[in-house]
Protein backbone atom coordinates (compact mmCIF):
# COMPACT_ATOMS: atom_id res chain seq x y z
CA UNK A 1 0.00 0.00 0.00
CA UNK A 2 2.73 2.40 0.97
CA UNK A 3 4.62 1.59 -2.19
CA UNK A 4 1.57 2.40 -4.28
CA UNK A 5 1.23 5.76 -2.58
CA UNK A 6 4.91 6.32 -3.27
CA UNK A 7 4.55 5.63 -7.01
CA UNK A 8 1.21 7.43 -7.38
CA UNK A 9 2.68 10.89 -8.06
CA UNK A 10 4.87 9.30 -10.72
CA UNK A 11 1.83 7.65 -12.35
CA UNK A 12 -0.15 10.89 -12.12
CA UNK A 13 2.59 12.62 -14.11
CA UNK A 14 1.73 10.05 -16.77
CA UNK A 15 -1.92 10.94 -16.51
CA UNK A 16 -1.01 14.51 -17.41
CA UNK A 17 0.71 13.25 -20.56
CA UNK A 18 -2.27 11.04 -21.41
CA UNK A 19 -4.75 13.89 -20.96
CA UNK A 20 -2.58 16.30 -22.91
CA UNK A 21 -2.35 13.91 -25.86
CA UNK A 22 -6.03 13.04 -25.63
CA UNK A 23 -7.08 16.71 -25.59
CA UNK A 24 -5.20 17.64 -28.75
CA UNK A 25 -5.99 14.37 -30.54
CA UNK A 26 -9.71 14.81 -29.99
CA UNK A 27 -9.72 18.41 -31.18
CA UNK A 28 -7.71 17.62 -34.31
CA UNK A 29 -9.60 14.37 -34.79
CA UNK A 30 -12.89 16.18 -34.65
CA UNK A 31 -11.73 18.76 -37.20
CA UNK A 32 -10.48 15.99 -39.49
CA UNK A 33 -13.84 14.24 -39.08
CA UNK A 34 -15.85 17.39 -39.80
CA UNK A 35 -13.85 18.31 -42.89
CA UNK A 36 -13.88 14.79 -44.34
CA UNK A 37 -17.60 14.40 -43.57
CA UNK A 38 -18.36 17.62 -45.46
CA UNK A 39 -16.09 16.47 -48.29
CA UNK A 40 -18.09 13.26 -48.45
CA UNK A 41 -21.37 15.19 -48.68
CA UNK A 42 -20.45 17.63 -51.45
CA UNK A 43 -21.28 17.01 -55.07
CA UNK A 44 -17.61 17.22 -56.03
CA UNK A 45 -16.72 13.64 -56.90
CA UNK A 46 -12.93 13.71 -56.26
CA UNK A 47 -13.55 15.05 -52.74
CA UNK A 48 -16.04 12.22 -52.12
CA UNK A 49 -13.44 9.69 -53.23
CA UNK A 50 -10.63 11.12 -51.11
CA UNK A 51 -12.84 11.17 -48.05
CA UNK A 52 -14.14 7.66 -48.58
CA UNK A 53 -10.63 6.30 -49.24
CA UNK A 54 -9.36 7.94 -46.06
CA UNK A 55 -12.11 6.41 -43.93
CA UNK A 56 -11.72 2.99 -45.56
CA UNK A 57 -7.96 2.90 -45.09
CA UNK A 58 -8.08 3.94 -41.43
CA UNK A 59 -10.95 1.60 -40.60
CA UNK A 60 -9.28 -1.21 -42.50
CA UNK A 61 -5.95 -1.13 -40.65
CA UNK A 62 -5.07 -1.68 -36.97
CA UNK A 63 -4.26 1.28 -34.79
CA UNK A 64 -0.86 -0.09 -33.97
CA UNK A 65 0.08 -0.34 -37.66
CA UNK A 66 -1.03 3.27 -38.17
CA UNK A 67 1.13 4.28 -35.21
CA UNK A 68 4.20 2.45 -36.49
CA UNK A 69 3.65 3.76 -40.01
CA UNK A 70 3.50 7.36 -38.80
CA UNK A 71 6.25 7.17 -36.16
CA UNK A 72 8.71 4.76 -37.74
CA UNK A 73 7.60 4.82 -41.38
CA UNK A 74 7.22 8.53 -41.96
CA UNK A 75 10.22 9.32 -39.78
CA UNK A 76 12.40 7.12 -41.96
CA UNK A 77 11.78 9.55 -44.82
CA UNK A 78 14.53 12.13 -45.07
CA UNK A 79 12.38 15.23 -45.08
CA UNK A 80 10.14 14.27 -42.17
CA UNK A 81 10.98 14.36 -38.51
CA UNK A 82 8.22 13.86 -35.95
CA UNK A 83 8.85 13.61 -32.25
CA UNK A 84 6.95 10.92 -30.39
CA UNK A 85 4.34 13.22 -28.91
CA UNK A 86 3.51 14.74 -32.29
CA UNK A 87 3.42 11.31 -33.91
CA UNK A 88 1.22 10.04 -31.09
CA UNK A 89 -1.24 12.91 -31.30
CA UNK A 90 -1.29 12.64 -35.08
CA UNK A 91 -2.05 8.92 -35.00
CA UNK A 92 -4.86 9.18 -32.47
CA UNK A 93 -6.26 12.25 -34.31
CA UNK A 94 -6.23 10.59 -37.71
CA UNK A 95 -7.68 7.38 -36.33
CA UNK A 96 -10.44 9.12 -34.40
CA UNK A 97 -10.98 11.44 -37.38
CA UNK A 98 -12.02 8.58 -39.62
CA UNK A 99 -14.60 7.36 -37.11
CA UNK A 100 -15.80 10.90 -36.34
CA UNK A 101 -16.17 11.41 -40.07
CA UNK A 102 -18.71 8.60 -40.32
CA UNK A 103 -20.51 9.75 -37.18
CA UNK A 104 -20.77 13.34 -38.44
CA UNK A 105 -21.82 12.26 -41.93
CA UNK A 106 -24.58 10.06 -40.55
CA UNK A 107 -25.64 12.82 -38.16
CA UNK A 108 -25.93 15.39 -40.94
CA UNK A 109 -27.80 12.97 -43.18
CA UNK A 110 -30.24 12.18 -40.38
CA UNK A 111 -31.55 15.77 -40.40
CA UNK A 112 -34.74 15.95 -42.45
CA UNK A 113 -34.16 17.59 -45.81
CA UNK A 114 -37.15 19.82 -45.16
CA UNK A 115 -34.93 21.73 -42.72
CA UNK A 116 -32.49 22.54 -45.48
CA UNK A 117 -35.32 23.43 -47.86
CA UNK A 118 -37.05 25.71 -45.38
CA UNK A 119 -33.86 27.65 -44.69
CA UNK A 120 -32.91 27.85 -48.37
CA UNK A 121 -36.42 29.02 -49.29
CA UNK A 122 -35.90 31.98 -46.93
CA UNK A 123 -32.81 33.02 -48.88
CA UNK A 124 -30.10 31.57 -46.64
CA UNK A 125 -27.06 30.22 -48.44
CA UNK A 126 -25.97 26.60 -48.28
CA UNK A 127 -23.25 27.35 -45.72
CA UNK A 128 -25.45 29.60 -43.57
CA UNK A 129 -28.00 26.79 -43.49
CA UNK A 130 -25.35 24.26 -42.53
CA UNK A 131 -24.04 26.41 -39.71
CA UNK A 132 -27.33 27.65 -38.23
CA UNK A 133 -29.75 24.85 -38.96
CA UNK A 134 -28.24 21.50 -39.87
CA UNK A 135 -25.06 21.23 -37.79
CA UNK A 136 -26.53 22.38 -34.46
CA UNK A 137 -29.29 19.79 -34.74
CA UNK A 138 -26.96 17.11 -36.04
CA UNK A 139 -24.45 17.60 -33.20
CA UNK A 140 -27.07 17.09 -30.56
CA UNK A 141 -28.07 13.86 -32.19
CA UNK A 142 -24.43 12.75 -32.56
CA UNK A 143 -23.36 13.50 -29.02
CA UNK A 144 -23.74 9.97 -27.56
CA UNK A 145 -21.78 8.40 -30.44
CA UNK A 146 -19.15 11.14 -30.26
CA UNK A 147 -18.69 10.44 -26.56
CA UNK A 148 -18.39 6.76 -27.27
CA UNK A 149 -15.69 7.29 -29.89
CA UNK A 150 -13.86 9.74 -27.60
CA UNK A 151 -13.73 7.10 -24.89
CA UNK A 152 -12.34 4.56 -27.36
CA UNK A 153 -9.71 7.08 -28.46
CA UNK A 154 -8.87 7.85 -24.85
CA UNK A 155 -8.15 4.18 -24.29
CA UNK A 156 -6.20 4.00 -27.56
CA UNK A 157 -3.71 6.54 -26.20
CA UNK A 158 -2.47 3.76 -23.91
CA UNK A 159 -0.93 2.10 -26.99
CA UNK A 160 1.35 5.10 -27.43
CA UNK A 161 3.49 3.75 -24.61
CA UNK A 162 4.90 1.39 -27.24
CA UNK A 163 6.76 4.24 -28.95
CA UNK A 164 8.07 5.41 -25.59
CA UNK A 165 5.61 8.13 -24.67
CA UNK A 166 5.70 8.50 -20.89
CA UNK A 167 1.96 8.09 -20.33
CA UNK A 168 0.31 6.23 -17.46
CA UNK A 169 0.82 2.82 -19.01
CA UNK A 170 4.48 3.44 -19.81
CA UNK A 171 5.10 4.62 -16.26
CA UNK A 172 3.15 1.66 -14.94
CA UNK A 173 5.40 -0.68 -16.92
CA UNK A 174 8.52 0.99 -15.56
CA UNK A 175 7.30 0.84 -11.98
CA UNK A 176 5.97 -2.68 -12.26
CA UNK A 177 9.27 -4.04 -13.48
CA UNK A 178 11.16 -2.08 -10.85
CA UNK A 179 8.99 -3.11 -7.89
CA UNK A 180 7.40 -6.37 -9.11
CA UNK A 181 4.10 -5.11 -7.70
CA UNK A 182 2.25 -6.02 -10.89
CA UNK A 183 -1.09 -6.58 -9.22
CA UNK A 184 -1.21 -3.29 -7.32
CA UNK A 185 0.20 -1.13 -10.08
CA UNK A 186 -2.00 -2.40 -12.89
CA UNK A 187 -5.03 -2.23 -10.62
CA UNK A 188 -4.17 1.40 -9.88
CA UNK A 189 -3.63 2.22 -13.55
CA UNK A 190 -6.98 0.61 -14.34
CA UNK A 191 -8.74 2.62 -11.67
CA UNK A 192 -7.24 5.86 -12.98
CA UNK A 193 -8.53 5.11 -16.51
CA UNK A 194 -11.91 4.10 -15.17
CA UNK A 195 -12.33 7.29 -13.13
CA UNK A 196 -11.39 9.55 -16.06
CA UNK A 197 -13.72 7.73 -18.45
CA UNK A 198 -16.52 7.80 -15.91
CA UNK A 199 -16.08 11.55 -15.57
CA UNK A 200 -16.13 11.90 -19.36
CA UNK A 201 -19.44 10.09 -19.63
CA UNK A 202 -20.90 12.17 -16.79
CA UNK A 203 -19.85 15.31 -18.66
CA UNK A 204 -21.44 14.00 -21.82
CA UNK A 205 -24.78 13.20 -20.21
CA UNK A 206 -24.72 16.63 -18.58
CA UNK A 207 -24.25 18.27 -21.99
CA UNK A 208 -26.94 16.04 -23.48
CA UNK A 209 -29.42 17.13 -20.82
CA UNK A 210 -28.55 20.78 -21.37
CA UNK A 211 -29.23 20.50 -25.09
CA UNK A 212 -32.14 18.10 -25.30
CA UNK A 213 -33.49 17.99 -28.80
CA UNK A 214 -36.88 19.60 -28.74
CA UNK B 1 -48.06 43.66 -63.57
CA UNK B 2 -46.82 40.13 -64.23
CA UNK B 3 -45.25 38.65 -61.12
CA UNK B 4 -44.50 35.16 -62.34
CA UNK B 5 -44.08 33.99 -65.88
CA UNK B 6 -43.55 30.33 -66.61
CA UNK B 7 -42.63 29.36 -70.16
CA UNK B 8 -42.26 25.81 -71.46
CA UNK B 9 -41.27 24.54 -68.03
CA UNK B 10 -40.16 20.92 -68.02
CA UNK B 11 -38.94 18.88 -65.12
CA UNK B 12 -37.68 15.31 -65.10
CA UNK B 13 -36.45 13.10 -62.31
CA UNK B 14 -34.14 10.82 -64.25
CA UNK B 15 -36.29 9.11 -66.86
CA UNK B 16 -39.52 10.24 -65.30
CA UNK B 17 -40.91 13.43 -66.79
CA UNK B 18 -43.01 15.07 -64.08
CA UNK B 19 -43.71 18.42 -65.72
CA UNK B 20 -44.31 18.46 -69.46
CA UNK B 21 -44.43 21.95 -70.87
CA UNK B 22 -46.07 24.22 -68.32
CA UNK B 23 -47.01 27.74 -69.39
CA UNK B 24 -48.66 30.20 -67.06
CA UNK B 25 -48.59 33.84 -66.04
CA UNK B 26 -49.50 35.10 -62.61
CA UNK B 27 -50.23 38.74 -61.91
CA UNK B 28 -49.37 40.82 -58.89
CA UNK B 29 -51.95 40.41 -56.06
CA UNK B 30 -53.42 37.37 -57.72
CA UNK B 31 -54.30 34.27 -55.68
CA UNK B 32 -53.91 31.12 -57.75
CA UNK B 33 -54.91 27.75 -56.39
CA UNK B 34 -53.44 24.63 -57.96
CA UNK B 35 -55.48 21.45 -57.65
CA UNK B 36 -55.13 17.98 -59.09
CA UNK B 37 -54.67 14.33 -58.21
CA UNK B 38 -51.51 13.22 -56.40
CA UNK B 39 -48.66 12.67 -58.80
CA UNK B 40 -50.01 15.31 -61.15
CA UNK B 41 -46.87 17.43 -60.67
CA UNK B 42 -48.48 20.29 -58.77
CA UNK B 43 -46.02 20.29 -55.87
CA UNK B 44 -43.08 19.93 -58.23
CA UNK B 45 -44.42 22.87 -60.23
CA UNK B 46 -44.56 24.99 -57.07
CA UNK B 47 -41.05 23.94 -56.03
CA UNK B 48 -39.70 24.98 -59.42
CA UNK B 49 -40.89 28.53 -58.77
CA UNK B 50 -38.15 29.10 -56.19
CA UNK B 51 -35.84 26.51 -57.68
CA UNK B 52 -36.01 24.11 -54.78
CA UNK B 53 -36.15 21.71 -57.70
CA UNK B 54 -33.63 22.15 -60.48
CA UNK B 55 -35.42 23.13 -63.64
CA UNK B 56 -34.80 20.72 -66.51
CA UNK B 57 -35.91 23.01 -69.33
CA UNK B 58 -37.82 26.22 -69.96
CA UNK B 59 -37.97 29.52 -68.14
CA UNK B 60 -39.36 30.81 -64.87
CA UNK B 61 -39.33 34.59 -64.56
CA UNK B 62 -40.01 35.96 -61.09
CA UNK B 63 -40.59 39.68 -60.82
CA UNK B 64 -38.60 40.25 -64.02
CA UNK B 65 -35.70 37.96 -63.11
CA UNK B 66 -35.19 34.68 -64.92
CA UNK B 67 -34.34 32.18 -62.18
CA UNK B 68 -33.18 29.60 -64.73
CA UNK B 69 -30.35 31.98 -65.62
CA UNK B 70 -27.33 30.71 -63.70
CA UNK B 71 -25.99 34.27 -63.42
CA UNK B 72 -28.91 35.26 -61.19
CA UNK B 73 -28.32 34.97 -57.45
CA UNK B 74 -31.05 32.53 -56.49
CA UNK B 75 -30.68 33.38 -52.80
CA UNK B 76 -31.57 37.02 -53.50
CA UNK B 77 -34.62 35.98 -55.51
CA UNK B 78 -35.74 33.57 -52.79
CA UNK B 79 -35.79 36.44 -50.29
CA UNK B 80 -38.81 37.70 -52.22
CA UNK B 81 -40.54 34.34 -52.48
CA UNK B 82 -41.81 32.93 -49.19
CA UNK B 83 -42.68 29.26 -48.94
CA UNK B 84 -44.88 27.28 -46.58
CA UNK B 85 -44.50 23.50 -46.49
CA UNK B 86 -46.90 20.68 -45.80
CA UNK B 87 -44.66 19.45 -42.95
CA UNK B 88 -44.05 22.97 -41.55
CA UNK B 89 -40.28 22.45 -41.34
CA UNK B 90 -39.86 24.71 -38.34
CA UNK B 91 -36.39 24.70 -36.80
CA UNK B 92 -36.83 22.56 -33.67
CA UNK B 93 -33.74 23.86 -31.88
CA UNK B 94 -34.95 27.46 -31.91
CA UNK B 95 -37.83 29.18 -30.19
CA UNK B 96 -40.78 30.39 -32.22
CA UNK B 97 -39.43 33.94 -32.11
CA UNK B 98 -35.96 32.78 -33.19
CA UNK B 99 -37.53 30.87 -36.06
CA UNK B 100 -39.20 34.01 -37.32
CA UNK B 101 -36.15 36.22 -36.76
CA UNK B 102 -33.53 33.89 -38.23
CA UNK B 103 -33.59 34.85 -41.91
CA UNK B 104 -33.81 38.65 -41.49
CA UNK B 105 -31.01 38.48 -38.92
CA UNK B 106 -28.73 36.29 -41.03
CA UNK B 107 -29.39 38.29 -44.16
CA UNK B 108 -28.88 41.67 -42.54
CA UNK B 109 -32.39 43.07 -42.86
CA UNK B 110 -32.01 45.60 -40.05
CA UNK B 111 -30.93 45.73 -36.43
CA UNK B 112 -31.99 43.16 -33.86
CA UNK B 113 -34.59 45.30 -32.09
CA UNK B 114 -36.45 46.27 -35.24
CA UNK B 115 -36.40 42.68 -36.52
CA UNK B 116 -37.69 41.45 -33.16
CA UNK B 117 -40.45 44.04 -33.15
CA UNK B 118 -41.51 43.01 -36.63
CA UNK B 119 -41.37 39.31 -35.69
CA UNK B 120 -43.63 39.91 -32.71
CA UNK B 121 -46.06 41.82 -34.91
CA UNK B 122 -46.16 38.91 -37.33
CA UNK B 123 -46.76 36.45 -34.50
CA UNK B 124 -49.62 38.66 -33.33
CA UNK B 125 -50.97 38.66 -36.84
CA UNK B 126 -51.10 34.86 -36.94
CA UNK B 127 -52.55 34.82 -33.42
CA UNK B 128 -49.56 33.41 -31.57
CA UNK B 129 -48.14 36.30 -29.54
CA UNK B 130 -48.14 34.17 -26.42
CA UNK B 131 -46.00 31.45 -28.05
CA UNK B 132 -42.94 33.57 -28.90
CA UNK B 133 -40.70 31.95 -26.29
CA UNK B 134 -41.73 28.32 -26.69
CA UNK B 135 -40.11 25.70 -28.89
CA UNK B 136 -41.93 24.27 -31.91
CA UNK B 137 -42.19 20.87 -30.27
CA UNK B 138 -44.70 22.29 -27.81
CA UNK B 139 -47.07 23.57 -30.51
CA UNK B 140 -49.97 21.89 -32.25
CA UNK B 141 -49.85 21.38 -36.01
CA UNK B 142 -52.06 24.36 -36.72
CA UNK B 143 -49.92 26.58 -34.53
CA UNK B 144 -46.75 25.31 -36.21
CA UNK B 145 -48.09 26.13 -39.62
CA UNK B 146 -49.05 29.63 -38.55
CA UNK B 147 -45.53 30.14 -37.20
CA UNK B 148 -44.20 28.91 -40.53
CA UNK B 149 -46.32 31.53 -42.29
CA UNK B 150 -45.00 34.25 -39.97
CA UNK B 151 -41.46 33.03 -40.60
CA UNK B 152 -41.91 33.31 -44.35
CA UNK B 153 -43.50 36.76 -44.03
CA UNK B 154 -40.56 38.03 -41.96
CA UNK B 155 -38.57 38.47 -45.17
CA UNK B 156 -41.29 40.73 -46.65
CA UNK B 157 -41.78 38.50 -49.66
CA UNK B 158 -43.64 39.69 -52.73
CA UNK B 159 -44.90 36.20 -53.45
CA UNK B 160 -45.99 33.39 -51.14
CA UNK B 161 -45.95 29.74 -52.18
CA UNK B 162 -48.04 27.27 -50.18
CA UNK B 163 -47.39 23.57 -50.68
CA UNK B 164 -50.44 21.73 -49.33
CA UNK B 165 -50.32 23.81 -46.14
CA UNK B 166 -53.25 22.09 -44.44
CA UNK B 167 -52.78 18.49 -45.58
CA UNK B 168 -50.88 17.43 -42.45
CA UNK B 169 -53.29 19.12 -40.03
CA UNK B 170 -56.06 17.80 -37.85
CA UNK B 171 -59.40 18.82 -39.35
CA UNK B 172 -60.35 21.10 -36.45
CA UNK B 173 -57.33 23.40 -36.92
CA UNK B 174 -57.40 23.64 -40.70
CA UNK B 175 -59.71 26.64 -40.42
CA UNK B 176 -57.20 28.64 -38.31
CA UNK B 177 -54.54 28.30 -40.98
CA UNK B 178 -56.89 29.01 -43.85
CA UNK B 179 -58.11 32.14 -42.03
CA UNK B 180 -54.56 33.48 -41.86
CA UNK B 181 -54.06 32.72 -45.55
CA UNK B 182 -57.32 34.40 -46.46
CA UNK B 183 -56.29 37.49 -44.51
CA UNK B 184 -53.02 37.56 -46.47
CA UNK B 185 -54.90 37.28 -49.73
CA UNK B 186 -57.17 40.19 -48.75
CA UNK B 187 -54.09 42.30 -48.02
CA UNK B 188 -53.01 41.78 -51.61
CA UNK B 189 -50.28 39.16 -51.34
CA UNK B 190 -49.52 37.30 -54.56
CA UNK B 191 -50.13 33.68 -53.65
CA UNK B 192 -49.85 30.30 -55.29
CA UNK B 193 -51.52 27.63 -53.22
CA UNK B 194 -51.28 23.92 -53.95
CA UNK B 195 -54.24 22.57 -52.04
CA UNK B 196 -56.91 19.96 -51.57
CA UNK B 197 -59.16 22.51 -49.86
CA UNK B 198 -61.69 23.05 -52.63
CA UNK B 199 -63.70 25.38 -50.41
CA UNK B 200 -60.71 27.64 -49.97
CA UNK B 201 -59.89 27.56 -53.69
CA UNK B 202 -63.45 28.49 -54.54
CA UNK B 203 -63.76 31.24 -51.97
CA UNK B 204 -60.30 32.87 -51.95
CA UNK B 205 -58.80 31.94 -55.30
CA UNK B 206 -58.87 34.42 -58.17
CA UNK B 207 -58.04 31.60 -60.47
CA UNK B 208 -57.84 27.83 -60.19
CA UNK B 209 -55.42 25.67 -62.14
CA UNK B 210 -56.18 22.00 -62.58
CA UNK B 211 -53.10 19.87 -63.24
CA UNK B 212 -52.92 16.26 -64.30
CA UNK B 213 -50.13 14.11 -65.73
CA UNK B 214 -47.60 16.96 -65.76
CA UNK B 215 -49.78 19.35 -67.73
CA UNK B 216 -52.07 22.21 -66.89
CA UNK B 217 -55.32 20.68 -68.10
CA UNK B 218 -57.61 23.58 -67.40
CA UNK B 219 -57.52 26.96 -65.71
CA UNK B 220 -60.29 29.36 -64.99
CA UNK B 221 -61.96 31.52 -62.37
CA UNK B 222 -63.22 29.28 -59.55
CA UNK B 223 -66.93 29.62 -60.36
CA UNK B 224 -66.32 28.40 -63.91
CA UNK B 225 -63.79 25.70 -63.13
CA UNK B 226 -65.84 24.21 -60.32
CA UNK B 227 -69.26 25.00 -61.76
CA UNK B 228 -68.70 24.33 -65.40
CA UNK B 229 -65.50 22.34 -66.03
CA UNK B 230 -64.73 21.97 -69.74
CA UNK B 231 -62.28 19.09 -69.78
CA UNK B 232 -63.21 15.48 -69.16
CA UNK B 233 -60.30 14.96 -66.77
CA UNK B 234 -61.31 18.00 -64.72
CA UNK B 235 -64.86 16.72 -64.54
CA UNK B 236 -63.67 13.29 -63.46
CA UNK B 237 -61.42 14.72 -60.75
CA UNK B 238 -64.02 17.11 -59.41
CA UNK B 239 -66.67 14.43 -59.30
CA UNK B 240 -64.39 12.48 -56.95
CA UNK B 241 -63.44 15.29 -54.59
CA UNK B 242 -66.55 17.47 -54.40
Amino acid sequence: METIIAVLPYLMQGLKVTLYIFFFSIIFGFLIGLVTALMRLTHIKPLNWISKAFVDVIRGTPFIVQLFFIYFGLNSLEFISLDRTVAGILTVAVNAGAYFSEIIRAGIQSIDKGQMEAARSLGLTQSQTMRSIVLPQAFRRMLPTITNQSIISFKDTSLLSIIGIADIVQRGKIQASATFMHFEIWLTVGIIYFVIIYLLSLLSSFIERRFVLR
Amino acid sequence: MTMIQVRNLKKSFGELEVLKDINVEIQEREVVCVIGPSGSGKSTFLRCLNRLEDITDGHVVINGQDITDSKQDINKIRENVGMVFQQFNLFPHMTVLQNVMLAPMKLGKGDKSSIEKKALELLAKVGLSDKAKVYPGELSGGQKQRVAIARALAMDPKIMLFDEPTSALDPEVVGDVLAVMKQLALEGMTMIVVTHEMGFAREVGDRVIFMDGGFIVEENVPEELFGNPKEVRTQAFLSKVL
